[in-house]
């Protein structure tokens, strides 16, 4: 929205490319993500929804024998720099996956992990930042008498708001969701598009997700991918209602995908 | 149609059940050949007694020499068994790459392939020798020398159990320690060795049945001394080789041979104790994690 000027950009992508060995999986991708909004990432399977994501957390430095090249800017600091800790990047830029997954630990002992690998030691702070984060996530009042029973015995919407809540633990400023509906059902599904319209006010959210109704509902930005090209991006009730690229356009009416 | 269903149902029924069939049968032959011993001496005495002269006038079936010796035996091959075991696992599992896995998983299987007699010689022949001239002792065959064969005879079942254990942990566990993040050995202590800690103690425990179990190996390198041992360095006599040793010269149906069978008896019994108590503990570990409900 060239008229509206409270837009900052949070997360900035330079012309990049990504490879897994020789095979090239992002071709030059620049995208502004700005800051308190919501960002929807689309398109087929397949197409580098995931990879481009899990550039953002560094998430793709577990993958031997890939290679990136171009920038990517977090607040006007290439996280690909060898300067970076990406330690610190990742508690900066928080993640949640596909499959809900808790570690099988108490519901208390997730919530606390994120802290406890900081080496936080005060027992009242971790609780002060369990108890706020799961009130956050909208998970408090359904847990709060069973903080010590095992997270896995939640249902799988439960699970996946947990997987949220933990991550809010240690105070991100990006929260990137890898389709945390996938598994769920409609009623999760729901309280989880909820919740991020609840935390984009705190948060700069990226979701990636292949159900495009979700896209519409929950983000302000969309940008639609394509074989490892982005294709389009733009606010997402231009992007929805008048694409511009034909292909954007083919894959919004379901001619392939 | 109906009658070949039977049969086939029927088949299976009595080949399943015949584990049964022989596990109650040992049981019984172990109580019958082996009660007999405890209205000799008591049960007390037996277990607790500190001499055991079988064929002395009058013998005396005092079995704590060889309990001790078994103990001490076993815990020091533990010793040995679980560091590196468990160490084998964690390096296959969390540092080497493909190619070193491909070459290092067989070859701790493979010495998990060979007999015990093997391991038997081998300790006599080369590590006893060796033991005593660098401890300076009378004879290397000994408790630790037994120790130290058996721990390297359990490394491959600790190590692959182990290993097995920690390869079925779910790869989004790592993930998202990561991705809250973790380092690699933080995710490892926290989070990996917990999420398959049923498994390493499922490891252990087998590693541990091994030992108890062995026979073979310890007949020949720790030395036959029914006493109790004052150190790792004294010759011992633990109860499988005992049993091993002494069966052929004992008169079936004399007292010695009764005590023989008590023996097997109460190593049966002690297996059956730790075979409880990590079932026990594992089930509580799994619930407590939520593993299974
Ligand atoms: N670890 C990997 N190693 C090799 N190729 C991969 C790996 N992960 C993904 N790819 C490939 O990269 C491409 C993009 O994958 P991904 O980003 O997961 O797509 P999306 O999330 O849009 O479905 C696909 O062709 C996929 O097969
Ligand atoms: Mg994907």
């Amino acid at each position: 929205m060239d008229n509206n000027l409270k837009e900052t950009v949070r997360v900035k992508a330079d012309n990049i490319n990504f490879f897994y060995g020789s095979k090239k999986a992002l071709n030059g991708i620049n995208m502004d993500i700005y800051a308190n909004k919501v960002t929807a990432l689309i398109g087929p399977s397949g197409c580098g929804k995931s990879t481009f994501l899990r550039l953002i957390n560094r998430m793709n430095d577990l993958v031997t024998s890939s290679r990136v090249e171009g920038q990517l800017l977090l607040d006007n600091k290439n996280i690909f720099d060898k300067d970076v800790d990406v330690v610190e990047l990742r508690r900066k830029v928080g993640m949640v996956f596909q499959k809900p997954n808790p570690f099988p630990k108490s519901i208390y002992e997730n919530m606390a992990y994120g802290l406890e690998i900081k080496g936080v030691k005060d027992k009242k702070f971790t609780d002060e930042k369990v108890f706020e984060s799961l009130k956050k996530a909208a998970l408090w009042d359904e847990i709060k008498d069973r903080l010590n029973d095992s997270a896995l015995r939640l249902s799988g919407g439960q699970q996946q708001r947990l997987c949220i809540a933990r991550c809010l633990v240690v105070e991100p400023e990006v929260i990137l969701f890898d389709e945390p509906c996938a598994s769920l059902d409609p009623i999760s599904t729901r309280k989880i598009e909820e919740l991020i319209i609840e935390l984009k006010q705190f948060y700069t959210i990226i979701i990636v997700t292949h159900n495009m109704q979700q896209a519409a509902r929950v983000s302000d930005y969309t940008a639609f991918m394509y074989l490892g090209d982005l294709i389009e991006f733009g606010p997402t009730e231009k992007l929805f209602t008048v694409p511009k690229d034909k292909r954007t356009e083919e894959y919004l009416t379901g001619k392939f995908g | 149609m109906k009658i070949s269903e039977k049969i086939y149902k029927n088949t299976f029924m009595v080949v399943a059940f015949s584990s049964l069939v022989f596990l109650t049968g040992i049981v019984l032959v172990l109580f019958i050949e082996g009660l007999p011993a405890f209205s000799v001496t008591g049960v007390l005495s037996f277990i607790f007694g500190k001499s055991w002269y079988p064929t002395s006038t009058p013998p005396e079936f005092g079995i704590m020499p060889l309990i001790s010796a078994s103990f001490v035996v076993s815990v020091g091959a533990m010793l040995f068994a679980i560091p590196i075991g468990i160490g084998s696992a964690l390096y296959i599992h969390e540092i080497a790459g493909e190619k070193q896995k491909m070459f290092l998983k067989p070859i701790i299987e493979l010495l998990g392939a060979i007999p015990s007699i093997i391991f038997g010689f081998f300790g006599m022949v080369i590590v006893a020798p060796l033991v005593q001239k660098l401890f300076n002792l009378s004879t290397g065959q000994c408790a630790f020398t037994g120790a130290l064969i058996l721990g390297v005879m359990a490394i491959p079942v600790v190590c692959s159990i182990a290993e097995d254990a920690l390869s079925v942990v779910p790869r989004s566990f790592r993930e998202a320690s990561f991705a809250l993040g973790a380092n690699r050995w933080q995710t490892l202590w926290k989070v990996i060795i917990p999420a398959a800690g049923s498994g390493i103690s499922t490891a252990i425990v087998l590693g541990i049945s091994r030992v108890m179990g062995e026979t073979m190996t310890v007949l020949l390198v720790t030395g036959g001394a029914a006493q109790i041992p004052n150190s790792i360095f004294s010759p011992v006599r633990p109860m499988t080789s005992t049993i091993a040793a002494e069966m052929g010269e004992a008169a079936v149906g004399g007292t010695h041979f009764h005590a023989l069978f008590a023996i097997g008896l109460v190593l049966f019994v002690i297996t059956l104790i730790l075979n409880m108590i990590a079932e026990y503990i594992g089930r509580k570990y799994r619930l407590k994690l939520g593993l299974d409900v």
